[in-house]
């Protein structure tokens, strides 16, 4: 079983989890930008967030046979505050680099005027370099606000079909299905989904441009819930091509619309047995 | 002797995947002297010429395997100064970072940028330090820091044959020796196996090893 997480915060996860991940049948995954549990000050503190995005983080995948790819953006919570909404300016010269594969996470969290601004100037980046985008629905007020997220992104220059809207759930998938856009669930102890009421969305809106991933990063969350979710859905009945496409194909065919995606994982030059991050980084 | 050869423009044509890439690595080094020869206006922090624009998507227009050799030349082509290779190196991710480090030998004269070999040495990304040891460093770096360079080679597995100008560098160098011959005893009092390059290059120091 191959599985592609498009949606895990690796940076807050441990080389235990990347072993367990690979065991499990994790050869991929996308690590959108987000904020950190502990707000940023300025915008250097991105500028070194986004360099260990496309620098240490795809080697540290590497060394476990995962290949990394990650997304760019100024989050929605940090859209409010003033001293970091400056990183915007700087967003296009990341928005170049190999790695980065979708503008994101952008999107709505308490819904102010500053992250209409932003919202829109990052869907107009991603229409711009011609990159998809991953857009974050809010945990409060959710139908309200998957409403606005759809209403903005129609309004942008950005096609529906270059979009993921992410965080779905039983309330807010049926209107996000009808916008055209890609549909992200994930699946998160206690907030978000869990696998058996993934599953039973699987059964009544398809497979069709559905993407699963595990949200894991610093909070109670579990980076092997793809996994879980496709072990759940082969119990429930569905088969090993279904599975394949909603855990491999759907995220390759989203994320592969930037046209930088690279699946095979770029050797570790010269390592032998004892590299670095096995032995604790000297 | 022992980072790979240089590639010429020509080879790296050859082995580009196709025309496509072929015309866009032409456009590419088109924008470069173009830029060489008549410098615009120092740019501001965000905005970049064309041709950086191309050094950082070189990956994908020209495929991975390329990418290191395009962008040195790309670097060589546009005669990248220290001021622009400090920027590009700190701005780029680590496939760019990379072809900066090796592209320092053709273009700067002197120790001036030594900062970039030094930052790269001190990251754990052994990609970044097999680019650092090259002939750039082999000329520059002070003995403290190329014996650190060594040691860390050994300590990440980089193989030393990644290291320039070793055998000259380490003859003689009793220092060198001291500290590999204490890594040696750490790792035998650890139980653990003593990397092969090690003895290999305490070799070359031509000295004894001492018992402590
Ligand atoms: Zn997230």
């Amino acid at each position: 079983m191959r599985i592609f997480d498009p949606h895990i915060h690796m940076t807050s996860r441990t080389t235990d989890d990347y072993e367990a991940m690979h065991a499990a049948g994790v050869r991929a995954v996308v690590e959108p930008s987000f904020w950190l549990g502990q707000p940023r000050t300025s915008p250097a503190s991105f500028f070194d967030y986004f360099d260990a995005l496309l620098g240490w983080e795809p080697f540290r995948a590497a060394q476990y046979g995962i290949a990394h790819h990650c997304t760019i953006a100024l989050n929605p919570k940090e859209a409010n505050n003033p001293r970091c909404t400056p990183v915007l300016d700087a967003l296009p010269r990341y928005l170049v680099k190999d790695g980065v594969v979708a503008v994101g996470e952008i999107g709505y969290d308490s819904m102010t005027p500053a992250e209409d601004t932003a919202l829109a100037a990052q869907l107009q980046l991603a229409a711009d370099h011609g990159l998809p985008a991953l857009v974050h629905t809010p945990h409060r007020d959710k139908l309200t606000g998957l409403h606005r997220t759809v209403d903005v992104v129609r309004e942008s220059n950005l096609p529906m079909e270059r979009v993921l809207l992410d965080h779905l759930n039983e309330t807010t998938v049926q209107h996000a299905k009808d916008s055209g856009c890609w549909l992200g669930f994930s699946v998160y102890p206690d907030t978000k989904m869990d696998e058996d009421r993934m599953v039973e969305i699987l059964r009544t809106y398809g497979t069709e441009k559905v993407l699963v991933n595990s949200a894991a990063d610093w909070g109670k969350s579990d980076p092997l819930k793809t996994r879980k979710v496709a072990d759940a859905m082969l119990a429930a009945g569905f088969g090993e091509d279904d599975v394949d496409q909603v855990l491999w194909r759907n995220p390759v065919a989203f994320y592969g619309l930037s046209g930088r995606l690279r699946l095979d994982v770029p050797e570790a030059e010269g390592l032998h047995e004892g590299n670095s991050i096995l032995r604790g980084g000297e | 002797m022992t980072q790979p050869p240089a590639r010429t423009r020509d080879h790296v044509a050859a082995a580009l995947p196709d025309d496509t890439a072929r015309a866009w690595f032409d456009e590419a080094l088109a924008d470069a002297a173009r830029a060489a020869k008549a410098p615009p206006t120092a740019p501001t922090s965000y905005i970049a010429h064309t041709w950086e624009l191309r050094f950082a998507a070189a990956g994908r227009h020209c495929g991975h395997d390329n990418a290191d050799a395009v962008r040195t030349l790309l670097l060589v082509e546009a005669r990248a100064g220290l001021d622009t290779l400090t920027r590009l190196y700190q701005h780029g991710s680590a496939a760019e970072r990379r072809a900066v480090l090796r592209a320092l030998p053709a273009l700067v004269e002197g120790p001036h940028a030594v900062h970039l070999v030094e930052d790269a040495l001190r990251t754990s990304d052994t990609r970044l330090v097999r680019a650092a040891v090259g002939p750039y460093a082999a000329a520059h770096l002070d003995p403290h820091a190329w014996r650190h360079a060594v040691l860390k080679c050994l300590f990440t597995g980089v193989p030393l044959d990644a290291v320039a100008r070793l055998a000259q560098r380490a003859a003689g160098d009793g220092e060198l020796a001291r500290m590999l011959t204490d890594y040696a005893a750490e790792r035998t009092a650890a139980g653990r196996d003593v990397p092969d390059d090690l003895g290999r290059v305490l070799t070359l120091t031509g000295e004894e090893p001492k018992e402590r």
